[in-house]
């Protein structure tokens, strides 16, 4: 997985510099750690809390949770694992505490869900049973270039806010923060198996809504 | 292997994570599908797509909070 090096204060050749600069009080680096990681924060906080500005508060904590512990940050987790774990850790009390917490079994997926409309297959009675009535076409263009325009980042981050927090959970930090697989399962106490559902899931809703808005087969 | 069921393993196989023997049946069935070859791209893409999106910057005054909040921590 790309783990974004170009944008991310984190990538781990500088972990080592920046765990030091904020230590310093370097501004300009809490700044840009506030800056990339906070949506996500918040986006993963919405798993365990359900009210968008109680989970705001709990990423807000969260930073501050941060420069509480700094000092005492050995590096035997990455830092971004670290951080994550924090929230994740307050996400979950918080939720507890205001009896909002979705049950401990909402990390396991749901009964099935279909990546693909079944519609979109042979019945058993006709020629290719399961295989594709119409196949799926190349996509014209390239939607990673189209992201520039605003139109497509604003419909996958709508497709993202429409999944169920668990699957929300795992595409933010495999897809959009490029963690491992063993490293998302060490923040959000998750299976080998479930991990992968769930990315699953996630990832062929976002397909499905990028089909749609590229036109190609509704 | 149908396409309706290869369609549930891409994640699995993107992941390397399909056993060896589902996994050469996934590749058989890719050799002879274009439909599912162009389907699997859409999912490479998707993913590739969903690495590219930019963060939202957190509301103004949030973050000046946080900013001050640095401050204070960094006074002690």
């Amino acid at each position: 997985m790309d783990s974004h090096p170009l944008r991310d204060p984190l990538a781990e050749q500088n972990e080592g510099e920046l765990v030091a600069a904020l230590r310093a009080g370097d501004e300009a680096a809490f700044a840009s750690l506030v800056d990339r990681y906070h949506a996500s924060l918040v986006r993963l906080a919405r798993m365990y809390v359900r009210d968008p500005a109680v989970a705001e508060e709990v990423a807000q904590e969260t930073w501050l949770g941060v420069l509480a512990g700094i000092d005492r940050f050995e590096g035997r987790s990455s830092l971004k694992t670290w951080l994550f774990r924090i929230l994740t850790n307050r996400a979950k009390t918080r939720g507890e505490r205001e009896r909002r917490s979705v049950p401990f079994s909402s990390v396991t997926p749901d009964s099935d869900e279909p990546a693909v409309d079944p519609e979109r297959f042979q019945g058993d009675a006709e020629r290719y049973p399961g295989g594709w009535k119409e196949s799926p076409q190349p996509w014209e263009g390239d939607p990673e270039e189209r992201l520039l325009a605003g139109e497509v980042r604003a419909l996958i981050l709508d497709a993202i806010e429409q999944l169920p927090p668990n699957q929300r959970a795992v595409i933010t930090l495999r897809d959009i923060e490029g963690f491992s697989s063993d490293e998302t399962r060490n923040v959000l106490d998750v299976s080998e198996t479930n991990q992968r559902v769930l990315l699953h899931r996630a990832r062929s809703k976002v397909r499905r809504a990028l089909e749609q808005y590229l036109g190609e087969t509704e | 292997m149908s396409c309706k069921e290869l369609v549930e393993l891409v994640t699995d196989y993107l992941e390397e994570a399909l056993p060896r023997e589902e996994r050469l049946q996934f590749e058989q069935h890719l050799s002879l599908c274009h439909g599912c070859v162009n389907y699997v791209e859409q999912m490479r893409v998707t993913v590739k797509t969903v690495g590219a999106l930019h963060e939202e910057s957190l509301p103004p005054e949030a973050r000046s909070a946080l900013l001050d909040a640095f401050r204070d921590w960094k006074k002690g």
